[in-house]
C-alpha cells in the first residue's frame, strides 16, 4: 500500500446554527487523484477550507495530519509553504496584468525590496509550458480564453511548489474540449508523482480521472469508493451514494390538480454569455408551462437555469437571442425591458435575494410595491395610506414576521426577506412566475411556508417555474420537470415517471453523449 | 413618553438639535446680530443656490451618492452669458433667461446621456465641466469687457431673483407679509392635522395627539418668526419665493411620486431596481438632466444678487451642495437622504456662515471651521447609525 499523504480525521465544522462538517474523514494516497464529490452544500468546499487553512486551526475540531506531522495552519500561507495548494472555483486572476505577474502574485520573486522580472517570466514560461500552454507570461490574462486561464491557475499552483494540488470544481466554466485537455494534464501529472484532489459534479470526469472518490453528504463522509477496478466505478453507483437520503413529509400536498391551457411557450431559445459572446449559456431550449401547473427545472449550478429564467424575463441577461417566445399561443416580440416583462404579467423572483432582489436600506412597504407602484398611486403620485394597505395584506397572507412593515428588510431573517420578495412580486399580479432558488439559504420551516405559497399560486390559476439546485424539492413540488445540464434541456419527465435516479441518469446521458 | 421614545426622537432629529443649538452659540457670540432682521433676509439670500443646487444635487446622490462636480463651473459660464445676453446684446430678461434655460437643458442632456448610457462615471463625466466652464466663461467675460466682469443686469431681472414681495421701507412694520406668514403658518398645522385625521379614519397609524401638536406648533412658529423678522426688513426675498418653491416641489417628488421612489431604489440596489422594472438609466439620465436646469435657476439668483457676471462666480459652489446633503444626512452610497435633510444641512452651513462672518472671522479661519463642521457631522451621522444595529 502507497504511502498515505494526507490524512483528515474526524473534521467538525460548525457555524452559528449549522453543524456543516460532521466527523468526515478523508485519506489521500501520494501520488493518487482523489474526487470529493456531493450534492451542493454538502460541505466540500467547507472540508477544503478548513485543509487549506482558510479556517485556521481552532475554529475547527479534529487532526489534519499531512506527511506524518500533525498541522496546525492558521492561514493560507501556511499550507501553501507545505505544497498544499488550492485552485479555487472562481478564477482569481487580475485580468489587467500579464500572466507572470499573475502567477507570482503574492509570491514574488526577487530581493526583499524589488521583483526580478527576468526571473520571474522566464520562471513563469518554464511551467506554462509544463501545463502546455504556448502564450507568453508577459501577456495580459484578459487577452486568452477561460480554458487558457484554468491552466495558467495551475501553472501558478505548480509556481508555488504544489505537492498536493486541490482543484475545486475546474471544469465548470470550461467546454468539453477543454475539459478533457485539463483532465489529461492531471492525469499526465499523476504519472510525474503529483497528489490531487479534484471536486466536481461532473461524474463522468471523476470515473475518468479519479483512483478513488470519497462521496460527503450533509456534512458527513458516507463512503469512499476504489475506482481501481477492472471496471470503472458506475456513475449509478456514485449517485446512490450522493442522494441516498430519503424523503420524508418535506412538501405540502396539493390537492385537486386544476391544470388548464398552455400559457407560456419557449421555442428553441438560445442565449449568448453577455461577456463571452460566442459561449452559449442558453442552447435550443423548448419548453411549456400550462395554467396551475408547476414546472420544475432541474439542473447542477452553472447548468444555464438562470440564464433561461433571466432571457425569458425581458432578456434581462445575455445577448444574441434568439427562438420564440409565445403568450397564450401569440408571438410576443419582447424588447430588451424588464417593465415589457411585467406588463406581459411575467415575474422573475431572483435566486439572490440580496444582490438584486430586494432593496435592503428600504422598508418591507417599499419593496412590496416596487413592482407594481402603479397599482398604488395615480398620475405617479403614490397613496402612502394603499401602500401601508397593501404592505399590511401581504405581511399577513405570507406571515412575515415583523413588528411593522416600516422596519427595514435589511434587518429581516433570510425567510422573511425571501417572503417579502415573493411578495413583491405576487403583487406584480403576475401570470407567469418564474421561482429562481426560492428556498435557498432558508431554514426548513420557512422553506415549508414558502412551498404553501407556491402552492397556492399554482392553485389560484398562476403557472409557477420552480428552479432548483435541490432534487428533493423539484421532485416534491413540481408536476412536471424538465432537466437541465450544460446550456440544454436533456430530459423531461412527469412527476409520477421522476425518482432521483433517473433525473441524474439523464444528466449524465447527456455528458457522456456529447 | 418613555425614555425610548425621546431618544428616538431625539436620534431622528439631530441635525436640527445641532442647528438650534449652533445658533444659539452665534446668538451669544454676536450678542444677538443674528437674530435681527437683515440677518434673516441675509441668511436666505446668501444661502439661495446652496439649497437649489443641494435638491439637484441631493437627486444625483440618491442615485448612488454620485455627484455633480461641475455645477458651480457652470454657474460661471451661464453667468457670462447672460451678461452677453442682457448687457451686450440687450436681449428681453424673458427671452434672456429661456435662452439660459435652454443652454443648460442642453448641457443636462448631454451628460445625463454620456452618464446613463455610455455609461461615464459620473465624478469624471462632471470633471470635464468643472475643468472647462470657468475657463470658458472667463473668457467670454474678457472679450467682452475689459474689466472681465459684465454688469449691471437689468432692473426687472433682479426684481424677479432678487426683489421683495410686499415692498416697505425697512423697519416698517409690514402688515401683509406678517398676514401672509400667519396664513402659512396656519396652513402647515392644518396639513398636519388633516393628514392625522385621514389616517386615523382609514385606520392606520398616526401621530398621536402631543406628537402633531408640537409638530405643527414647532413648524408654525418658525415660520412665524421668520416672517415676523422679514417684515420688519422690507417684505419677502423673491429668493425665498424661489427656495421654498423648489424645496416644496422635490419634497413632494422625493417622497410622494413614483419617480422619487424610483431614485431611492436605484441607490439602494440597482440591479433590484433593474429586475423590478424600474428605468435605472433614465433615472441617472433625469437626475443630471434635472441637476442642470436647477443649476440655471441658482445662477439667476446669485447674479441677481451680485448684479454682475465675474469670473470667481460660482466657485466651490458644488462643494456647498454636497456639504449640505451631506451635513443633511444624505447617503454618501445613494438611497437614502431627504429634501428635509439637506434644507437642515444647508441651513446649518448658512448660520455658520453667517455667524462667522457677523464676528469677523478670518475667512481661512472659517475655511477651517466649515471642513471640520462636514467632517463631525458624517462622524456623527455614521456613529448614530451604528449604535441602531
Amino acid at each position: 500500500m502507497a504511502k498515505i499523504l494526507l490524512e483528515m480525521k474526524n473534521i467538525t465544522k460548525t457555524f452559528p446554527g449549522v453543524k456543516a462538517l460532521d466527523n468526515v474523514n478523508l485519506q489521500v494516497e501520494e501520488g493518487e487523484i482523489h474526487a470529493l464529490v456531493g450534492e451542493n452544500g454538502a460541505g466540500k468546499s467547507t472540508l477544503m477550507n478548513v485543509l487549506s487553512g482558510i479556517y485556521p486551526y481552532g475554529t475547527y475540531e479534529g487532526d489534519i495530519i499531512y506527511n506524518g506531522q500533525v498541522c496546525k495552519f492558521t492561514n493560507i500561507k501556511d499550507s501553501e509553504k507545505l505544497g498544499i495548494v488550492i485552485i479555487h472555483q472562481e478564477l482569481a486572476l487580475v485580468p489587467e496584468m500579464t500572466i507572470g505577474e499573475n502567477m507570482y502574485l503574492g509570491n514574488e520573486c526577487g530581493h526583499k525590496y524589488a521583483i526580478n522580472w527576468n526571473k520571474t517570466y522566464s520562471e513563469a514560461d518554464k511551467y506554462l509550458k509544463m501545463v502546455g500552454l504556448e502564450e507568453s507570461s508577459k501577456v495580459q490574462v484578459k487577452t486568452i480564453g477561460t480554458g487558457k486561464q484554468q491552466l495558467v491557475e495551475i501553472a501558478k499552483a505548480l509556481a508555488k511548489k504544489a505537492k498536493l494540488l486541490i482543484l475545486d470544481e475546474p471544469t465548470s466554466s470550461l467546454n468539453e474540449e477543454d475539459s478533457r485537455a485539463l483532465l489529461d494534464l492531471m492525469l499526465s501529472f499523476k504519472k510525474q508523482g503529483m497528489t490531487m484532489i479534484i471536486i466536481t459534479h461532473k461524474l463522468n470526469e471523476v470515473s475518468y480521472v479519479a483512483d478513488k472518490i470519497t462521496v460527503i453528504r450533509d456534512g458527513a463522509t458516507i463512503e469512499t469508493i476504489d475506482n481501481h477496478g477492472k471496471e470503472p466505478v458506475s456513475e449509478e453507483r456514485i449517485i446512490k451514494g450522493m442522494v441516498g437520503r430519503e424523503i420524508t413529509n418535506r412538501f405540502p400536498k396539493r390537492e385537486n390538480v386544476k391544470v388548464g391551457p398552455v400559457r407560456m411557450e419557449v421555442n428553441h431559445w438560445t442565449v449568448h454569455h453577455p461577456l463571452y459572446p460566442e459561449r452559449k449559456v442558453v442552447d435550443d431550449v423548448s419548453m411549456y408551462v400550462r395554467q396551475g401547473e408547476v414546472v420544475g427545472i432541474y439542473g447542477l449550478m452553472g447548468a444555464g437555469r438562470t440564464e433561461l429564467a433571466m432571457s425569458i424575463f425581458g432578456q434581462s441577461y445575455g445577448v444574441n437571442f434568439s427562438g420564440e417566445l409565445k403568450l397564450d399561443g401569440k408571438p410576443v416580440k419582447m424588447r430588451k425591458s424588464e417593465a415589457d416583462a411585467i406588463k406581459h404579467k411575467i415575474a422573475y423572483v431572483t435566486e439572490d435575494r440580496k444582490g438584486n432582489g430586494l432593496v435592503l436600506s428600504q422598508s418591507i412597504k417599499v419593496n412590496t410595491s416596487l413592482a407594481n407602484l402603479k397599482a398604488i398611486s395615480s398620475n405617479t403620485v403614490i397613496d402612502g395610506d394603499k401602500e401601508y394597505a397593501v404592505a399590511e395584506e401581504y405581511r399577513d397572507k405570507l406571515k412575515i414576521k415583523t413588528p411593522s412593515v416600516e422596519q427595514l428588510v435589511g434587518n429581516l431573517s433570510g425567510g422573511n426577506q425571501q417572503k417579502v420578495l415573493l411578495a413583491k412580486w405576487m403583487f406584480a399580479e403576475p401570470d407567469i412566475l418564474l421561482l429562481d432558488e426560492p428556498t435557498r439559504g432558508i431554514d426548513v420551516g420557512a422553506k415549508y411556508e414558502i412551498y404553501c405559497i407556491i402552492n397556492d399560486l399554482a392553485a389560484a390559476g398562476k403557472c409557477v417555474v420552480l428552479i432548483s439546485s435541490e432534487l428533493p424539492e423539484v421532485l416534491g413540488m413540481s408536476d412536471r420537470i424538465y432537466i437541465m445540464n450544460e446550456a440544454k434541456f436533456v430530459g423531461e419527465m412527469k412527476a409520477e415517471e421522476a425518482t432521483q435516479e433517473n433525473i441524474m441518469a439523464a444528466i449524465l446521458r447527456s455528458g457522456r453523449g456529447a | 413618553m418613555d425614555k425610548k421614545q425621546i431618544s428616538a426622537v431625539l436620534k431622528k432629529n439631530a441635525m436640527l438639535i445641532v442647528l438650534v443649538l449652533v445658533y444659539l452659540f452665534f446668538l451669544i457670540l454676536t450678542k444677538g446680530g443674528i437674530f435681527k432682521p437683515s440677518s434673516f433676509t441675509e441668511l436666505i439670500n446668501q444661502n439661495a443656490y446652496v439649497y437649489i443646487l443641494g435638491a439637484g444635487m441631493l437627486m444625483c446622490m440618491l442615485t448612488g451618492g454620485n455627484i455633480d462636480l461641475s455645477c458651480g463651473a457652470f454657474v460661471c459660464l451661464l453667468g457670462a452669458f447672460g451678461g452677453v445676453f442682457m448687457i451686450v446684446q440687450g436681449l428681453g430678461t424673458g427671452v434672456s433667461i429661456l435662452l439660459l434655460m435652454l443652454i443648460g437643458i442642453v448641457y443636462g442632456v448631454i451628460l445625463g446621456y454620456l452618464i446613463a448610457y455610455v455609461h461615464i462615471p459620473p465624478w469624471i463625466a462632471t470633471l470635464a465641466g468643472y475643468l472647462a466652464f470657468r475657463g470658458w466663461g472667463t473668457s467670454i467675460l474678457s472679450s467682452n469687457s475689459k474689466t472681465g466682469s459684465l454688469a449691471p443686469f437689468p432692473v426687472d431681472f433682479q426684481n424677479i431673483f432678487y426683489g421683495r414681495v410686499f415692498q416697505t421701507e425697512k423697519g416698517v412694520f409690514n402688515v401683509p407679509c406678517f398676514v401672509f406668514g400667519l396664513a402659512m403658518a396656519a396652513l402647515v398645522a392644518l396639513i398636519v392635522f388633516m393628514t392625522r385625521k385621514n389616517r386615523l379614519r382609514k385606520g392606520y397609524e398616526a401621530d398621536s395627539m402631543q406628537a402633531a401638536a408640537i409638530k405643527s406648533g414647532l413648524g408654525a412658529a418658525v415660520i412665524i418668526l421668520v416672517m415676523t423678522k422679514l417684515s420688519f426688513d422690507g417684505g419677502i426675498p423673491t429668493t425665498l419665493l424661489w427656495v421654498a418653491g423648489i424645496v416644496l416641489v422635490y419634497s413632494f417628488i422625493t417622497s410622494k411620486t413614483t419617480i422619487g421612489r424610483h431614485f431611492y431604489v436605484v441607490g439602494g440596489n440597482m440591479e433590484a431596481a433593474r429586475l423590478s422594472g424600474v428605468n435605472t438609466r433614465r433615472i441617472m439620465f433625469l437626475a443630471y438632466l434635472n441637476m442642470a436646469v436647477l443649476t440655471a435657476i441658482a445662477t439667476f439668483t446669485v447674479i441677481a444678487r451680485s448684479q454682475s457676471a465675474y469670473a470667481d462666480v460660482g466657485k466651490n459652489f458644488e462643494m456647498d451642495a454636497i456639504s449640505a446633503c451631506v451635513v443633511g444626512g444624505v447617503s454618501a452610497s445613494g438611497g437614502a437622504g431627504s429634501v428635509l435633510g439637506m434644507v437642515i444641512g444647508a441651513t446649518l452651513i448658512g448660520v455658520i456662515n453667517l455667524g462667522m462672518s457677523l464676528i469677523s472671522l478670518d475667512a481661512n479661519y472659517q475655511r477651517v471651521v466649515k471642513g471640520f463642521v462636514l467632517l463631525a457631522a458624517v462622524v456623527f451621522d455614521i456613529l448614530s447609525k451604528k449604535r441602531e444595529k
